[in-house]
């Protein structure tokens, strides 16, 4: 299951990311008549079909694995957050029928309509992360049910959809997406524009590309920021192993990398920044902060991964921030394209972006352990009792590994047809 | 809800998705099949019809299958539960059909089709498009039987079947597409794979009778047989309209044969959703979320049924001109 739910991340991120450039590219061509902007946008097409295609069928491979590998979870907890998941069904159909329209309709719709097109893609697919992330959130801060005896009564699926962390927890992956989508892009066309620095059609879908990027990151870092002071309140324990504290301080350092120890509780070899785990996470130098000794030892999570990774994301989110606002400043938001050590470092953009984007999610992850669902459900007690489970799940990631070979394979197969021009005669509107 | 028991009206809207599965669901699988199966001096031609014709909607038709799946875990979650664990490897199965089928459809969409990778994800494709329906049939005829027996002999029966319906919708459907010659050799296939449906039908019958007389006389019960009855005589009806050139009228035939064959046995299943162990009333979840999910799907419904008109009107309208 985690297995496909990385691989179905990178995917799902694209299916919500990506068309949110097609919205951008497909409008600035008929805004500007630019070709350039026409055949990055039919080039993009291309690439979202195979990647939608990918994402669609992890998909469902997810919400089968959600029964064959979960169902214990399933049956407890199904009847208060299958209303989200339903949500996202339609959402997601919504996706799908457009992607239908979107992709195969270039030739068969006016050149207007097939834009307006774009947007309820880009709407539904980010309706579609938003409802699927609530369900994520309802496990971290499970609400809308009372639980009897381990069994959950008196339903109320809106507040099980509205949770405490769902506001944050659906803005921060929605801007992962399209940090990720923006910033992966970039890549690509930044390699391009050092093998050929004149190539204009990839200097503009790196402008676009970056467009997107530079103005989600920054929104994100604010996203992040008032996400971990939620945790700070709402999810303490999640916190501590986070920052890779043991011990309740007052008031608190921040802890810098390092290595957190469950057994000596210490983190070790960490660089630790006096009062400023207190300041980010309570605005108070002297506020204290607990550690994971405050807590039942039953219920602490390894902090290990929960903190290398944590510091994984925050490092790689600040990096992005820092290569977002240099592109700016040095192209002036977009009006040159990058060269030098500025277009190296966005060859760097988009894999920064995939790791912070899945750090992010192991933190999430991890940092909940040992619970599915907080206070509710234990991880232990919900996955599944089938025989041959490990068949299944080698079989399965030998699977994912060779459909992400091949896909990436085609994906640097694909090239922008130069020789493409947009429709003679096509009713492009002047503006 | 309306005077009718909730988890009443959630079975009516599951029957609707899963109808609507099993014909675009099971036309798109049925693509893959005659993909297998092209043959003569237009094979190529018959071929890419097929990949024109599924293009646009393949995403669509599979997410009636996520739906269905959402419906399950959200209205009737213990049955869902049960019925991961006890079709756990049919549904493996089924799932690894499902990703090697899209995947490989996507890639060869992009992939030269002469190519090693191309020639390879056209065979994977059309492997997948018939080991998905096999499997889902067996899980079908495993319910059918009980205790989940996916690999009785009535199950297999019910497999093959499956695979044959699936191959009928998409010939019928194919006829559609395109005009000359190419609409001819669908033609031809329609005809003779509906023949084949009625064979393996008759087959699934004899073993059911000899081997499963429980699950016989359940689908033999006065309640079950409009549906079943209905879809045999719609059966010639296909076979008639093909015969006739009456395209048109044989897609709406064929779509009503197999939700007929389907209302069939869902009336011989009722009220059990996993026969002799869970009733609906048993499996459903509270009221509060099934009159929730009804909310939710008449107002999901009021932004998809517009969209999916679209996405028809858009592509399905008219079949293509093609010199054969």
């Amino acid at each position: 299951m985690g297995t496909s739910l990385a691989f179905h991340y990178i995917f799902a991120a694209i299916g919500v990311g990506f068309p949110m450039l097609l919205v951008i590219v497909e409008g600035l061509w008929l805004r500007t008549k630019d070709p350039n902007y026409y055949r990055l946008a039919r080039t993009w097409s291309r690439v979202l079909l195979l990647l939608f295609a990918i994402g669609a069928v992890s998909g469902t491979t997810l919400s089968f694995e959600l029964g064959l590998l979960w169902p214990e979870f399933m049956r407890r907890a199904g009847a208060v957050i299958g209303v989200p998941f339903s949500a996202e069904g339609f959402a997601f159909f919504i996706e799908a029928v457009f992607v239908g329209i979107y992709l195969y309709g270039w030739d068969r719709l006016s050149p207007r309509a097939h834009w307006l097109c774009s947007f309820p893609l880009a709407l539904s697919g980010a309706l579609s992360a938003a409802f699927v992330t609530a369900v994520n959130a309802w496990m971290n801060t499970p609400a809308g049910f009372r639980d009897v005896h381990g069994k959950a009564v008196d339903i109320d699926p809106l507040a099980a959809i509205f949770n405490k962390a769902m506001p944050t927890e659906v803005i921060h992956t929605t801007l992962s997406a399209y940090v990720f989508a923006g910033f992966a892009t970039a890549t690509v066309y930044a390699l391009t524009l050092l093998r050929e620095p004149a190539n204009r059609n990839a200097a503009a879908g790196l402008r676009v590309a970056m467009l997107v990027g530079a103005v989600a990151i920054p929104l994100q870092l604010i996203v992040g920021d008032v996400s971990a002071r939620f945790d700070a309140h709402e999810e303490p324990i999640k916190l501590a192993a986070m920052e890779g504290q043991f011990k309740t301080e007052a008031p608190a350092a921040l802890t810098v990398g390092g290595i957190p120890d469950a057994r000596t509780r210490e983190t070790k070899y960490a660089i630790r920044i006096p009062y400023l785990l207190s300041i980010l996470a309570f605005e108070n130098p002297n506020a204290p902060v607990r550690g994971l000794d405050a807590f039942p030892a039953a219920d602490e999570p390894n902090p290990l991964p929960v903190h290398l990774c944590f510091d994984t994301m925050v490092g790689a989110g600040s990096a992005l921030l820092l290569l977002g606002g240099w592109w700016a400043f040095a192209t002036r938001a977009g009006k040159r394209a990058p060269t030098g050590l500025l277009a190296r470092a966005l060859v760097a953009g988009g894999g920064l972006a995939f790791v912070a984007m899945e750090a992010g999610w192991m933190v999430t992850e991890e940092g909940r352990q040992p619970w599915i669902a907080v206070g509710f459900l234990r991880t232990q007690d919900a996955v599944t009792t089938a025989p041959a489970l490990d068949v299944a799940f080698y079989g399965f990631t030998l699977l994912y590994l060779f459909l992400a070979t091949t896909l990436a394979w085609l994906l640097l197969r694909i090239r922008t047809d130069e020789s493409l021009s947009p429709p003679a005669g096509a009713a492009v509107p002047s503006h | 809800m309306f005077g009718y028991p909730a988890e009443a009206l959630v079975a009516v809207v599951a029957v609707v998705a899963i109808a609507l599965y099993a014909i675009f669901g099971g036309a798109d699988f049925g693509g893959g099949v005659w993909d297998v199966l092209a043959s003569g001096p237009r094979r190529p031609q018959q071929q890419e019809i097929i990949g024109h014709a599924i293009g646009p909607v393949w995403e669509t038709n599979h997410v009636w299958l996520i739906f269905m799946i959402v419906l399950l875990f959200t209205c009737f979650p213990p049955a869902f539960s049960a019925l991961s664990i006890g079709l756990y490897v049919p549904l493996t199965f089924v799932l690894v059909g499902i990703i090697l089928r899209g995947a490989a459809y996507a890639f060869r969409s992009q992939a030269n089709r002469q190519s090693a990778l191309g020639q390879a994800c056209g065979h994977v494709f059309g492997i997948a498009s018939i080991v998905a329906p096999f499997f889902f049939g067996t899980c079908v005829g495993g319910l059918t039987v009980g205790r989940f027996a996916w690999t009785s002999p009535f199950a297999l029966a019910v497999g093959l079947l499956a695979v044959a319906l699936c191959a009928q919708l998409a010939a019928v459907f194919l006829t559609c597409e395109v005009r000359g010659p190419v609409r001819q050799d669908f033609r031809t296939r329609g005809m003779i794979v509906t023949v084949v449906l009625a064979f393996l039908g008759a087959v699934a019958l004899a073993v059911a009778k000899t081997t499963v007389p429980a699950a016989f006389a359940a689908l033999t019960q006065a309640r079950s047989l409009p549906g079943i009855g209905t879809a045999m005589v719609l059966g010639f009806v296909v076979l008639g309209c093909l015969w006739f050139r009456r395209y048109n009228f044989a897609r709406f035939a064929v779509a009503a044969e197999a939700i007929a064959i389907l209302v069939g046995w869902y009336a011989s299943q009722a009220p059990y959703l996993i026969p002799g162990e869970l009733t609906y009333a048993q499996a459903a979840a509270p009221p509060e979320t099934l009159r929730a999910f009804l909310v939710l799907a008449a107002g999901g419904s009021v932004l998809l049924i517009p969209s999916l008109w679209l996405l028809f009107r858009v592509f399905k309208s008219e079949p293509l001109e093609y010199p054969g």
